[in-house]
């Protein structure tokens, strides 16, 4: 990235939650990092600039849990084709799970997926390390390393680590270097084959079905041993109000624990898997419209200070199948701040609450350097329009996964430039 | 999109039969009619009617039932139809040919009509969804979701014995859980009129919100079917129980049995239901089973009526 | 209404009917109306066997077109017409379509010795090589009338033109 250009962002309102700024003001790159706010520095004479008014200037988008399929599932996605997605979206950094194939549980596997990344991929890529090796839940990875080759925590996926003792070792060890553990808490015996939240949808259909417990049973389990082992700890995608409740009690005893949510469990509920349709085939499973509101309320009192993506892209013969025999997950990483956003659309959120659940938050949970636009700061960014409309269809998605139950919805915050290390590397 | 899009064309023409959900009153009451006139065609020189000659139906059976199976064939052939069995093996697995690649294998070869039987919820919808226009599914059980053909001869029988449904009480005792004719059946029976649906079992085998469906939920078998006209028993997958949905064989039937002795409960003219293969001795005593208040036997000759009935109604008025 | 005296009709036809000396006769009327008209005969000819009935729908030839019609009535055939003289009653023969489904349905459960069409109005139009041996009346019709027997309390015929 050598010949970085001068770019003026001009007469944007400029949103920023980490440093409380949103005013109509100027942006000034130059040497890939952010230079000015407001003022134009002296002698200053921008190669590119853009004009962006009636647009809203924020931080690039941290996506706290996307997968790129690469290594291993290539044929449904690469990080090249994923990271051109994840640009149209706004998304300049993202953070991945570690159940690639092969597993990133060795420094060199953690590099090498950094590499890639580097030499195909537009967005800056972070992994997870695995907790566990090969995420089997039995034997612990060498964490510190996985550390030091550039993991930002550690996560056994969505593979559950049954030994609770073999948790609270990975937990304890993790600790000792102050390394934090992304977990799914779910019990897996209550999950069992279960593919749609226990209810009345799954009663009508006669899919099998998870549990709230499955998840607040996990949700127990792993708070215990975040109490008592002092790990830092993230609680990916909790999906019902009752493990809210218990996260939120956690916090107020003081026990460190963030947790996010995916920006679809916010907008459906278990009805929209209709007549069995599979491209609502999420893990966990989408639950009741009360799960939703407390979804939504935690957003609004901060318990959970993260929405990501949790971009899983498939090819149409994931969906195409029955539904228990499908594969679950959507493609998010277009639709992420557009759904985000829509949240505000819906008075639920203000604006600055919006944009960072989705910069900020996130960077934080994964204690990187990203989500804001300080002075000095890399200069990521995203413009975006919050008027203009734009319809999800197979076309406009560049994702090579094209799942998604929100095809053909129009949405409006259509993303008009990417900004990466002081490049443009989408422009609408 | 609801189950009547899929079922229903633009014309309010049933063309698949998948489920009973959302289907007309008036539209179950005419295949029960129907149904009526081809009960004579077992006492027939020739038991045909050539409806539907020249037509292609694939009895399309991912799970193997002979029973079902048999029924459907006798059913396709009386109506003069071609019939061609297929006993498919299915991966589960994305590796090798996927559930819509058989069939469309099969559709090119000129297929009219489907019968789909399938472990997994929902493949019948699938299918349904993706075959041409002028070709007819019916579903013959998907996984714990619905079969539909078997919920109507339920109900034919219970017409036969019984006339009218409004002021009927129905007990359903058994696996509630897993069964696809307790599915069917109950919004049969609501479709129908029914206004006391009782389903009966132990809590492992009675799924949440049974009661949105439209049945209340009995957990002993003495008050479940108490006062009922009618008893549809369910077969007890054992295999499914894993000794943790029932304990074991001898505290099932102590407790959800039915024997004569608690069939005394009901009321006097109950009839006694059970969609086969029974086990006797696990959730029907074999006294009962044979004794005077059972119609099986009935079901099973109802079973080709019906099918005829189903697959008259859906294959007519299609050029 | 048309001004037809049914009930005349019905004593000519039996006259006609009982003229043929049939050996071993069998009436069958064809829903509906036939099954009026063939309960009528029965009681003039004073026959022991009851009237059977038989419902063409399963053998119409439009199914195909228009699908299955809506209250199926259903075939009431005595299991043995082997050696029967069956007499077929229809109340109008119009293109032969009907008694050609019901001569198929009936060689589906037997082969009778003979098959004796009686109709009360014959009024033309046909569409196949089928005619009957005893017919009440000849009424010409054109393709936008329409000619229906009303019963079964009284017998009557009314005829009605489509508007074109």
């Amino acid at each position: 990235m050598s010949d970085h250009p001068k770019i003026a962002i001009k007469s944007g309102r400029l949103v920023d939650p980490k440093n409380q700024i949103d005013a109509a003001t100027d942006l000034f790159i130059a040497e890939s990092n952010i230079i000015a706010i407001g003022e134009m520095p002296d002698g200053f004479d921008p190669d590119i600039t853009i004009d962006a008014s009636e647009k809203i200037v924020c931080p690039g988008l941290v996506d706290l849990r996307a997968r790129m399929r690469e290594p291993g599932l290539e044929k449904k996605a690469t990080i090249k084709s994923e990271t051109l997605a994840a640009v149209k979206g706004g998304i300049t950094t993202i953070i991945c799970p570690p159940d690639t194939k092969p597993v990133i549980d060795t420094p060199a596997m953690a590099q090498m997926l950094q590499q890639r990344a580097w030499q195909t991929g537009r967005t800056f890529i972070h992994p997870l390390g695995a907790l566990t090796q090969g995420l089997k839940g039995e034997k612990l990875t060498d964490m510190w390393a996985l550390a030091n080759s550039g993991c930002v925590g550690m996560s056994n996926a969505l593979s559950p680590i049954t030994n609770s003792l073999v948790m609270r070792r990975a937990m304890q060890y993790a600790s000792t270097f102050d390394i934090p553990v992304f977990l799914h808490s779910q019990d897996p015996w209550l999950t069992g084959n279960g593919v749609v939240h226990e209810g009345f949808v799954s009663t009508e259909l006669g899919l099998p079905s998870v549990p709230e417990a499955a998840e607040t049973v996990g949700v127990a389990r792993d708070l215990a041993l975040i109490e008592t082992t002092g790990a830092t700890a993230h609680l990916c995608q909790l999906s019902s109000g009752r493990a809210i409740s218990m996260l939120a009690e956690a916090q107020d005893k003081g026990v460190k624990v963030t947790a996010d949510v995916t920006a679809h469990h916010l907008h459906l509920s278990e009805h929209d898997v209709g007549l069995f349709n599979t491209l609502c085939h999420v893990q966990p499973p989408l639950r009741g419209k009360q799960d939703r509101r407390a979804l939504r309320d935690a957003l609004k009192n901060g318990v959970i200070t993260a929405i990501c993506s949790d971009h899983q892209p498939h090819g149409n013969d994931a969906k195409l199948l029955p539904f228990s025999e499908s594969e679950p997950g959507i493609s998010g990483l277009e639709t992420l701040l557009s759904l985000t956003l829509k949240l505000v659309e819906e008075n639920e959120l203000s604006l600055t609450q919006a944009i960072g659940l989705i910069t900020a938050g996130p960077a934080d949970i994964a204690g990187i350097d990203a989500g804001h636009l300080s002075v000095n700061a890399r200069a990521d960014v995203c413009i975006f329009d919050p008027v203009q409309e734009w319809v999800v269809t197979s076309d406009s998605l560049v994702s090579r996964g094209k799942n998604t139950p929100f095809m053909n919805q129009r949405f409006k915050n259509k993303v008009t430039a990417t900004i990466i290390g002081g490049e443009i590397v989408y422009t609408a | 999109m609801n189950f009547t899009d899929i079922q229903f064309d633009n014309k309010g023409r049933l063309r698949h039969f998948l489920t009973i959900e959302d289907i007309p009153r008036d539209t179950l009451i005419q295949i029960l009619d129907t149904a009526e006139s081809f009960i004579s065609f077992g006492q027939r020189e020739i038991r045909k009617a050539p409806l539907l000659r020249g037509k292609t139906v694939v009895n399309l059976f991912f799970e193997p039932s002979t029973r079902t199976r048999t029924t459907f064939e006798i059913a396709a052939k009386r109506l003069s139809a071609d019939v061609i069995n297929l006993d498919a093996k299915r991966m589960s697995t994305i590796k090798g040919e996927t559930l819509l690649d058989t069939v469309s294998t099969i559709e090119a070869m000129k297929t009219d009509m489907f019968v789909v039987r399938d472990a997994a919820s929902g493949s019948a919808f699938l299918i349904a969804q993706h075959v041409s226009p002028e070709v007819r599914i019916i579903n013959a059980g998907d996984g714990r979701h619905a079969h539909p053909t078997q919920a109507m001869l339920d109900m034919f029988t219970i017409r036969q014995y019984k006339k009218e449904f409004a002021d009927l009480s129905v007990a359903i005792v058994g696996d509630i859980l897993h069964s696809r004719v307790a599915r069917s059946q109950i919004h049969a029976l609501k479709i129908l009129g029914v206004k006391d649906i009782r389903v009966v079992g132990p809590k492992t085998l009675i799924p949440t919100a049974i009661e949105k469906l439209g049945a209340s939920s009995y957990h002993r078998l003495e008050t479940g079917i108490e006062n009922v006209d009618v008893v549809m028993m369910l077969r007890l997958q054992l295999e499914r129980m894993e000794g943790q949905l029932i304990p074991s064989e001898q505290e099932y039937f102590h407790l959800y049995g039915l024997t004569e002795e608690k069939l005394k409960l009901a009321k006097d003219d109950v009839i006694v239901m059970h969609p086969g293969p029974m086990n006797r001795g696990l959730e029907i005593a074999s006294s009962v089973a044979d004794g005077e208040h059972s119609v099986i036997l009935a079901q099973v000759t109802n079973g080709i009526a019906i099918r005829m009935s189903v697959m008259a109604t859906i294959m007519g008025g299609s050029r | 209404m048309h001004k037809t005296n049914v009930n005349a009709l019905l004593d000519k036809m039996a006259q006609d009917i009982a003229n043929r000396h049939l050996n071993k006769p069998l009436l069958i009327g064809i829903h509906t109306g036939g099954v009026w008209l063939a309960n009528e005969l029965h009681e003039r000819l004073e026959l022991q066997d009851p009237v059977n009935t038989i419902d063409i729908t399963f053998y119409r030839d439009d199914y195909q077109k228009v699908g299955l019609q809506p209250n199926v009535k259903g075939s009431h055939l005595p299991s043995d017409m082997h050696h029967r003289d069956v007499i077929l009653v229809d109340d109008v023969l119009y293109t032969g379509r009907t008694i050609r489904a019901a001569m198929n349905e009936i060689f589906d459960y037997a082969r009778p010795d003979s098959i004796t069409l009686v109709v009360l109005v014959d009024r033309g139009g046909r569409e196949l090589p089928i005619q009957a041996d005893v017919v009440g009346e000849k009424i010409e019709l054109s393709a936008n009338q329409h000619i229906k027997l009303k019963g079964p309390d009284e017998l009557t015929l009314q005829i009605t033109t489509a508007e074109t």
